[in-house]
């Protein structure tokens, strides 16, 4: 059997992680190329619900990431993101959803060698986790007949 | 309760107000929400410990809003739940008049929301020992046991929704469960979807919800969803200290400080 390649998806806001991974590629520095990278035009902007619609869609791991606190380009998208993280972590955590498999991060648009390093070392742990088996199961029951007599 | 029912009366003929939300003697032992708008219909209401409606949940209705001026028979939990309306702008001292019954069972009118915000902030939102005791036991679960917990727990859940009419501040007219474009929450009663909806409901009830266990008492089948929003509740003490619901204060979950604290973001 093939090795394991694990599906990252990356929320991304739009002025700091997303140019910093664009400065990745042009300082030429090799990552893995699991990550699918949505851009978004801000943290604040990355609702809840489309992260676990990434988990519903097949995806192994989660990466968000945005600008650093008293960066982002709206003053705080970020801030107001950070607030909705730690609930919606927790909540996760609660419910049994796999913590692990998202990350969370800073990272600016001068920081293309961190996030080379964040979706290496991601890359790295989901492959070790292997994939997301249990919500994929759930996710992929048919719904059940109900016979109303 | 013979003082509500005269206070009410009073209310009616005077015209303080139109409509007196309170509870009646219902059909098999059990009470539900009256809506007195007739003075000599005051005698049906009543009050006992069957009472644990949140009539909260009234007050953002359209049908009942537009009769008037409203009174609403109100327990703690009630006056909490119109604390956090009010902070919500969905009522305020010119639609609502509070006919308050103590923990101790006694009538108390306030002249107005802040008096009630002042009597409701002496006592603390605090989750009773059994629910104290599962929170626990669900927490010192592995990751994969509470998994299975929770898809077991939900999966009966068939979304009638039952559980977001009986919260009080579940008064969109459109819930994010009901939209089809995108359709965010498959419409089956499946587990993926049932878990995503209880997390949706979950999350926006986080910093708001007042503990009441009215979704609780109004599910069919007595799923545990009030666990979700007891730990939310829980971690908003946690990470943002108590909680206590507050006419001026911002909605938690739509402020922020700059040194809110986290230990996860790399
Ligand atoms: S979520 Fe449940 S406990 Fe919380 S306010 Fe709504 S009905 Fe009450
Ligand atoms: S009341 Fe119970 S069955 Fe109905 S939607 Fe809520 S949790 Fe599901």
């Amino acid at each position: 059997m093939a090795e394991f390649e694990p599906k990252i998806v990356a929320f991304v806001c739009n002025w700091c992680t997303y140019a910093g991974a664009d400065l990745t590629g042009t300082s030429r520095i090799k990552y893995a190329s699991n990550v699918r990278i949505l851009r978004f035009p801000c943290t604040g902007r990355i609702d809840y619900m489309l992260l676990l619609k990434a988990f519903d869609e097949g995806a192994d791991g989660i990466i968000v990431s945005g600008c650093h606190p008293n960066d982002c380009h709206y003053t705080s998208g970020n801030f107001h993101a950070r607030r909705r993280w730690i609930m919606f972590r927790s909540l996760c955590d609660f419910t049994g959803i796999d913590t692990r498999r998202i990350k969370f991060s800073w990272v600016s648009a001068a920081e293309g060698a961190k996030w080379a390093d964040i979706v290496n070392t991601t890359v790295a742990s989901i492959r070790e986790l292997g994939p997301y088996t249990e919500y994929k199961i759930v996710a992929n029951n048919p719904v059940k007949e109900v016979s109303h007599g | 309760m013979d003082d509500l029912r005269k206070r009410a009366k009073e209310l009616l003929e005077t015209s303080a107000v139109k409509v007196v939300i309170g509870y009646e003697q219902g059909t098999a032992n059990k009470t539900r929400a009256l809506f007195v708008e007739k003075a000599e219909d005051a005698d049906c209401l009543i009050f006992d410990s069957r009472c644990v409606q949140n009539l909260a949940t009234y007050v953002t209705k359209r049908e009942v809003k537009d009769k008037g001026k409203m009174a609403i028979t109100a327990t703690l939990p009630v006056m909490r739940s119109i604390i956090q309306l009010a902070s919500e702008f969905q009522v305020n001292d010119n639609n609502l008049l509070v006919l308050g019954i103590t923990p101790e069972s006694k009538l108390v009118e306030f002249k107005n929301l802040s008096e009630v915000e002042t009597f409701v902030h002496q006592y603390q939102i605090e989750i009773d020992a059994k629910n104290k005791e599962m929170l626990d036991k669900i927490a010192k679960m592995t990751q994969a046991e509470r998994w299975k917990f929770w898809i077991d727990e939900l999966s009966p859940c068939f979304k009638c929704y039952a559980c977001r009419a009986a919260c009080p501040m579940c008064y969109c007219h459109r819930c994010t469960v009901d939209f089809n474009q995108p359709q965010w929450i498959p419409v089956p009663s499946h587990e993926l979807g049932n878990l995503e909806w209880h997390i949706m409901r979950a999350i926006h009830l986080t910093g708001r919800c007042i503990d009441c266990d009215a979704c609780y008492n109004a599910c069919p089948l007595a799923i545990p969803i009030n666990l979700l929003t007891k730990r939310m509740l829980e971690d908003v003490k946690i990470n943002f200290g108590s909680y206590q619901p507050s006419i001026k204060a911002d909605h938690l979950m739509s402020t922020y400080k700059p040194d809110d604290k986290e230990n996860f973001i790399q």
